[in-house]
């Protein structure tokens, strides 16, 4: 029989292998995410910056105030949960909700998605779908601060702070200040 | 997460929090062009009501449809198999064969959602059984006072008129008991049972005697049948003794609420006067009542049926 889910339950203890980015690193990368963000843009017009609970929320605050100080624009900015449009609801039952809170309005606009890893890109669909309930964005582009590969679905960053190839039986694990009380990428697996 | 939700004697606070909090979630699904979400798809709930309802029935059909599960309606009136002879037995075990998920029951006998979950595979909700619970009713009602007064620890609040009969009364005693509410029963001596001494509520017969310490108070519909068992004199006395007019009202703090979980005999237990004014939140209680139940569907069939239960402390984290 298929396994309906290769990925590792998080059973054991995480056992760390490496540190792989410090917080200078992770201040440089969404530093340069942000002004990659509005180049490709051509500036800032019609921006909406969207983070992905729970990690990616503090993530696109980050980067809305990083084009902040150096555009002088407070682009929309808001959270999403996707939650409620996994594709794993009955696979792995309920989970805790939080607050979606994208700006009221994103017909037109170009919404940038913004999560802390890349991985299968499961997520990243449901967060389409999630997008696609709220209204009619221009276009939806995708900024993560770690793109740690093994895709599951035709899916690609626009706008990626580090690439980290991963073996599938690895963990990445971003830690934020707002949460975690530190900034760090770590690597470890669950034994 | 509970299987089945029956009384609101399973509920801890913790779970309370999380049905409530998890509530507070999907209510804003409500407010966006696309009110649907996809989570509970190729799931299918029945209502199967032996009572008549209306927004309780309306309230749990849209919160499944709202969240993409398949909805079948069954009322045991005269066009259905049970006025064929069909037993409640039967019933359940044909809803049983084609494949509901979850059923939820309204039925005249206390006890009816509790037996038949132990017939069915499908999760139950009790959606009013006799006199004895109505759950549903009292999570949407503490949704509806922690919305305006953020914590329930402490609150005063009465709960007036038939408890006697009234399942909602029972239900709403538990839940704000659990959640650390002081409770005063308020009502004719022959409508207050004679164990709700031990519910752990205190007793009162005068109303005007409570008003001034309330937080909330709770007017519970008077089921008019009840004059004729004479346990009340006239509807008229009810109205005097028992009715929330604007002179009770104006006698309470000014940031008491008032609420009634329908339908409301106005000019008896509550006046239009009442009941439209600011501090009236019967219509939150509705538009709550939506959310409430989207949340108790997403946790309680937001999962393979097959697999172990999830206690809610796990969905918590």
């Amino acid at each position: 029989m298929r396994s309906p889910d290769r990925r590792p339950a998080p059973t054991g203890e995480f056992v760390l292998k490496a540190r792989v980015m410090e917080p200078a690193d992770v201040r440089r990368a969404l530093t340069r995410v942000a002004h990659e963000i509005v180049e490709a843009n051509k500036g800032t017009e019609d921006l909406v910056i969207v983070g992905i609970r729970t990690r990616g929320a503090p993530l696109a605050d980050r980067v809305a105030a990083a084009i902040a100080s150096f555009e002088g624009v407070d682009l929309p900015s808001g959270a999403l949960d996707v939650t409620l449009y996994r594709d794993d609801v009955a696979l792995k039952g309920p989970r805790r909700l939080e607050a979606t809170t994208v700006p009221a309005d994103i017909d037109g606009r170009v919404v940038v998605v913004v999560d802390d890893v890349l991985y299968t890109g499961r997520t990243i669909r449901a967060a389409f779908d999630a997008l696609l309930d709220m209204g009619r964005p221009r276009a939806i582009r995708l900024a993560v601060l770690v793109d740690r590969g093994h895709r599951e679905f035709p899916i690609r960053a626009d706008h990626v702070g580090k690439n980290l190839p991963t073996a599938a039986d690895e963990v990445v694990k971003v830690h934020l200040e707002e949460i975690d009380g530190e900034d760090a990428v770590l690597i470890g697996e669950y034994r | 997460m509970i299987k089945h939700l029956l009384s609101m004697d399973q509920l801890s606070a913790e779970e309370i929090t999380t049905i409530l909090d998890t509530a507070e979630s999907l209510r804003q699904v409500t407010d966006r062009p696309i009110k649907k979400l996809p989570t509970l798809r190729g799931r299918t709930v029945c209502n199967l009501f032996y009572e008549a309802s209306t927004r309780t029935r309306i309230s749990f059909e849209l919160a499944a449809k709202r969240l993409s599960a398949d909805v079948i309606n069954f009322s045991a009136d005269s066009k259905s198999s049970v006025a064929k002879g069909e037993s409640f037995k039967d019933t359940a075990w044909t809803l049983e064969a084609m494949g509901v998920d979850a059923i939820i029951v309204r039925h005249g006998s206390s006890g009816a959602p509790h037996q038949l979950s132990r017939w069915v595979k499908a999760s139950v909700i009790n959606a009013g059984d006799g006199a004895h619970e109505h759950p549903t009713q009292a999570l949407l009602d503490l949704f509806s006072i922690r919305e305006r007064f953020k914590d329930l620890e402490g609150l005063k609040v009465a709960i007036v008129g038939d408890v006697l009969h009234s399942r909602v009364a029972r239900s709403n005693v538990k839940g704000l008991i659990t959640m650390g509410a002081e409770i005063v029963l308020v009502g004719p001596p022959t409508l207050i049972p004679k164990e709700a001494q031990t519910w752990g509520a205190r007793i009162e017969s005068d109303f005007d005697s409570v008003l001034e310490d309330l937080d909330v108070c709770y007017l519970l519909r008077v089921q008019q049948e009840r004059q004729a068992e004479q346990l009340f004199p006239s509807l008229r006395e009810y109205a005097s003794l028992w009715g929330l007019d604007n002179r009770r009202m104006q006698t309470m703090k000014p940031d008491a609420l008032v609420m009634h979980p329908g339908p409301m005999n106005r000019g008896v237990e509550i006046s239009t006067e009442v009941s439209e004014s600011t501090r009236s939140i019967i219509l939150d209680q509705v538009a709550n009542g939506l959310a409430v139940r989207m949340s108790l569907l997403y946790l309680m069939l937001g999962g393979r049926s097959e697999v172990d239960e999830i206690p809610l402390e796990a969905i918590a984290q």
